[in-house]
């Protein structure tokens, strides 16, 4: 067959078609890069929270015992003593002050709160045993999680020799090579390897064992980390009980409530969004109570009754530069303005909420706007042609159907306020709140600010916490977007 | 609050009265020029904003008791438009009257916003400039405000801004623009039902979101990636933020200059194809130069958007005042030293934290002139094709 020869023409239409083909494509791309950075960027920051939704606690008997607690002044009983003996009756063999203080911050600083609010409760209890949940510490947490280092486990499957060697042990296992810093656990000791050789290894001991000579295949297992003693938070002993409590079958992994149901804490495990959701509902409310009717008002003034004039113009180019500011200059101007000026109460979301007012005016302005436009003309004239006054046309006919259309717009401007951050850390919403707000002057943060201040904390458990709050705030985001898209569809009316 | 209660009772008391004594005129045979309803609104305002106007006056002077002023002011207007309620008292016509200076008064809450602005930063700014000369602040090229000798140059915060903006632009023209040609021009109405709201879901991501995920992800990533390549990147860098930066204007641009392309009428295009040319050909050649000025003004709109940005900068460009054009390099911006300046103790005398009200200024003032400049090209560019 011989070969095609296409004329110039040919060539070049089939030249312009491939650019045609590859403009397309370059296009699609576009489009696709950023799905695929939205998909990368939710499932990232879910990956990283998922942690943060559960959390290791051990059933902990603790005995009320009367000579730390006097049943007249509770308040001022030693709790976290009483605790710190339920926990060593725990693990024997801890016996030096060093130590029980080590064992004891296993456990999250609230086992000794809780045990104290029980008995108050129930005074009752002093001179009985109390049982509960106790929540282990955010360090021994992610340590059990594995996010501080990853840990190896070898069960024992040859016979361990275990040979005392002055201070130290030699120790060997048939067909089992250790490594230095590897820590042997035998029924009753801790060993730690710090040499190894051809022929065995030399330990040290982290518990001293009872048993020497052999333990048999089964009776003693060995852990391996990959970071050192120095480079993690739990230490080797730590380890151990963690290990030793483990294989107790004691540690359960739980549903996180704190997340929910705690104000903010500098114990990460401690610290909850309870005082942000309740700081994000006052401030929103502030925000919806103020700007819906104000933004109504303008809307309906400047789309039914506004001659065009120097001033309306004035109105709507401010009204359209207002929505480009940066929302940080909000900031300073709540901050010179109401806090400064007015002498509002500094942190409150009585202030955020107006600051935010301010920052989404326009946008539900503009929206309003756009939802009385599409109201046609005809229905108020009808309205105006039965005698009904331009108002009475207005606020009983047009306004009305134009309802739909105003919610989606402050719904919309509604989220973008809940997300927003910059401004409410210049009035000041940034402080650190560990109380629940009551009321809308009392200081407060909000969902985002406190991801901020989450974020900016040195402990590694904070950052699972602020990737839960993120994919939490995102929720609510998506459950405001997902209604404001309902009414949208429900009751949008073309005409 | 509980003053507030009592006003909104005593006004809807008003309401009943005034519209029952109307209402028994009425019916005595009396021709009324209102409806009785309109006694009763009238009734209802005057109380109501009697009473808070009370209220607030009460508020600014701490002699006058709100609990008795405010309740006191809307019995006495309550009172005033029940004893004025006769036949010939034109009840709507005032009531309407009192309705739109409401209406009025909720639209020049714009203006007073932006006076409130430029009155409260410019204020502080008159302050910081008697003890920092102007000079020194727009050239000076060293900002170190809490130096034993501080100095408050803003060369470096400008330069660090626009290190970002410029690559935060980079990544987001082309994506933006592409985006929105591919769905105003060659999707259907399948991929557009998908991708719109795909683009809506990111414009709705939190921007701290964003910064965390810059800060924790992306910087860490390029600073591995820089060091597997043989470079020391520090891990803040103007490269993290201003990437992440990208990818949150994207949506901005792609939407503005969706309706942009949107708007250039048919024709045009049907010329185009009229003559032979492909569609990408009549996208490159007739509907994009025809297009080009909205397309700028979304991109001088993004801009404004980068320069203001607060918050991703604040996670992941860090606090260096650096005098650097090295997109590697730890670079700060205006906005992070607002923040930083204002977050934790405030004293109003000093420079340092009255520094923030004139970087606020300088802020306000080149967002201000970029918004303007392209506000009024759209505008001008819609009036072209209307």
């Amino acid at each position: 067959m011989p070969d095609i020869v296409l004329t110039a023409q040919q060539q070049r239409t089939r030249k312009r078609n491939l650019t045609e083909k590859r403009f397309r494509r370059l296009c699609f791309a576009a489009i696709a890069v950023t799905a695929v950075f939205l998909a990368f960027l939710v499932m990232n920051l879910g990956i990283k929270a998922v942690p943060a939704f559960t959390s290791s606690a051990m059933p902990l008997t603790i005995n009320v015992e009367p000579d730390k607690v006097d049943s007249t002044a509770i308040a001022s009983g030693d709790f976290p003593g009483m605790v710190k003996d339920a926990i060593a009756k725990l693990m024997p063999k801890v016996e030096s002050r060093a130590d029980r203080k080590k064992l004891y911050q296993l456990l999250s600083g609230s086992v000794a709160d809780e045990v104290q609010h029980r008995v108050m409760a129930d005074p009752s209890l002093v001179g009985k045993d109390v049982t509960l949940q106790a929540t282990l510490s955010a360090d021994a947490d992610m340590f059990l999680k594995g996010q501080q280092t990853s840990t190896t486990k070898f069960a024992g499957t040859a016979p361990l020799s275990l040979a005392a060697d002055g201070e130290a042990f030699k120790i060997s296992a048939q067909g089992h090579g250790f490594k230095a810093g590897e820590i042997v656990l035998t029924p009753t000791g801790a060993l730690r390897v710090t040499e190894t050789s051809a022929e065995g290894a030399k330990a040290e001991a982290l518990v001293a064992p009872d048993e020497t000579g052999a333990v048999a295949a089964g009776q003693w297992q060995s852990l391996q980390f990959s970071d050192g003693e120095d480079s993690r938070r739990t230490s080797d002993l730590e380890a151990v009980w963690l290990q030793r409590f483990t294989d107790q079958g004691k540690i359960q992994s739980m549903f996180d409530k704190a997340l929910f149901t705690n104000g903010d804490s500098r114990a990460p495990e401690q610290a909850g969004l309870r005082g942000a959701f309740i700081g994000s509902l006052f401030t929103i409310l502030v925000t919806l109570l103020t700007a819906l009717p104000l933004g109504v008002a303008a809307a309906l003034y400047l789309e039914e009754f506004a001659p065009k004039n120097r001033f309306t113009d004035l109105i709507e180019v401010n009204i359209n530069n207002l929505a480009a500011v940066p929302s940080i200059i909000f900031g300073l101007l709540g901050l010179a303005m109401f806090l400064n000026f007015f002498g509002l109460p500094r942190s409150s979301s009585l202030v955020g909420g107006l600051v935010l007012a301010l920052l989404v005016l326009p946008t539900i302005i503009i929206a309003s706007r756009a939802a009385l436009r599409s109201v046609p003309p005809s229905i108020k004239e009808a309205a105006l042609g039965v005698g009904a006054s331009h108002q009475q046309a207005v606020f009983h006919h047009v306004m009305p159907l134009a309802v739909p259309g105003i919610l989606t717009g402050t719904i919309l401007g509604i989220a973008r306020a809940l997300g927003e951050t910059a401004p409410l850390l210049m009035i000041g919403m940034i402080a650190f709140i560990a109380d629940v707000p009551g009321r809308i002057t009392d200081a407060a943060t909000v969902l985002p600010v406190q991801v901020y201040l989450w974020s900016t904390l040195p402990e590694a458990a904070f950052r699972s916490r602020t990737s839960a709050a993120i994919i939490i705030l995102m929720i609510v985001l998506l459950c405001f977007n997902a209604l404001a898209i309902f009414l949208r569809n429900k009751f949008e009316r073309r005409w | 609050m509980v003053s507030l209660v009592i006003i909104v009772a005593l006004s809807v008391l008003a309401y009943f009265a005034s519209q029952m004594r109307a209402a028994a005129l009425a019916a005595g045979g009396a021709t009324l020029r209102a409806r009785p309803t309109f006694h009763g609104y009238l009734a209802f305002v005057v109380a109501l904003l009697a009473g808070l106007v009370a209220l607030a006056l009460a508020g600014l002077t701490p002699a006058l008791p709100a609990l008795i002023a405010a309740p006191a002011a809307a019995a006495a207007g309550g009172i005033a438009v029940f004893l004025a309620v006769s036949p010939v008292l034109r009840a709507r016509v005032i009531f309407e009257k009192i309705v739109l200076a409401v209406l009025i008064l909720a639209s020049a809450i714009a203006i007073f916003t932006t006076i409130g602005i430029v009155a409260s930063v410019a204020v502080e700014s008159l302050h910081f400039f008697q003890q920092v000369p102007m000079q020194s602040f727009l050239f000076g090229t060293d900002w170190s405000p809490t130096a034993p000798v501080p100095s408050f140059g803003f060369v470096p915060l400008l330069t660090g801004t626009l290190l970002i903006t410029v690559i935060a632009l980079t990544v987001a023209a082309p994506l933006g623009l592409l985006s929105a040609i591919y769905l105003a021009e060659y999707a259907d109405l399948k991929t557009r039902a998908i991708a719109k709201p795909l683009l809506e879901l990111l414009a709705g991501v939190p921007t701290v979101v964003l910064g965390f995920f810059a800060a924790l992800t992306v910087a860490p990533f390029i600073k591995t990636a820089g060091a597997a390549m043989g470079f020391s990147i520090a891990s803040e860098s103007a490269m993290a933020a201003g990437l992440v930066m990208g990818m949150m204007i994207v949506p901005l641009i792609s939407s503005l200059s969706d309706d942009v392309i949107n708007a250039v009428p048919q024709a045009m295009r049907d010329g185009s194809y009229a003559m032979g040319a492909t569609k990408s050909e009549t996208i490159r050649k007739v509907v994009f130069p025809a297009a080009l000025p909205g397309i700028v003004s979304a991109f001088i709109l993004a801009i404004s958007r980068a320069i203001g940005e607060t918050m991703i900068v604040v996670m992941a460009a860090g606090l260096a005042p650096n005098l650097t054009f090295n997109p590697f390099a730890a670079v700060t911006t205006v906005t992070v030293q607002i923040s930083a300046m204002l977050v934790g103790d405030q004293e109003f005398d000093s420079a340092k934290t009255l520094s923030a009200f004139a970087l606020g200024l300088t802020l306000f003032l080149i967002t201000l002139a970029l918004n303007i400049y392209a506000l009024r090209v759209v505008r001008k560019y819609k009036e072209h094709y209307a």
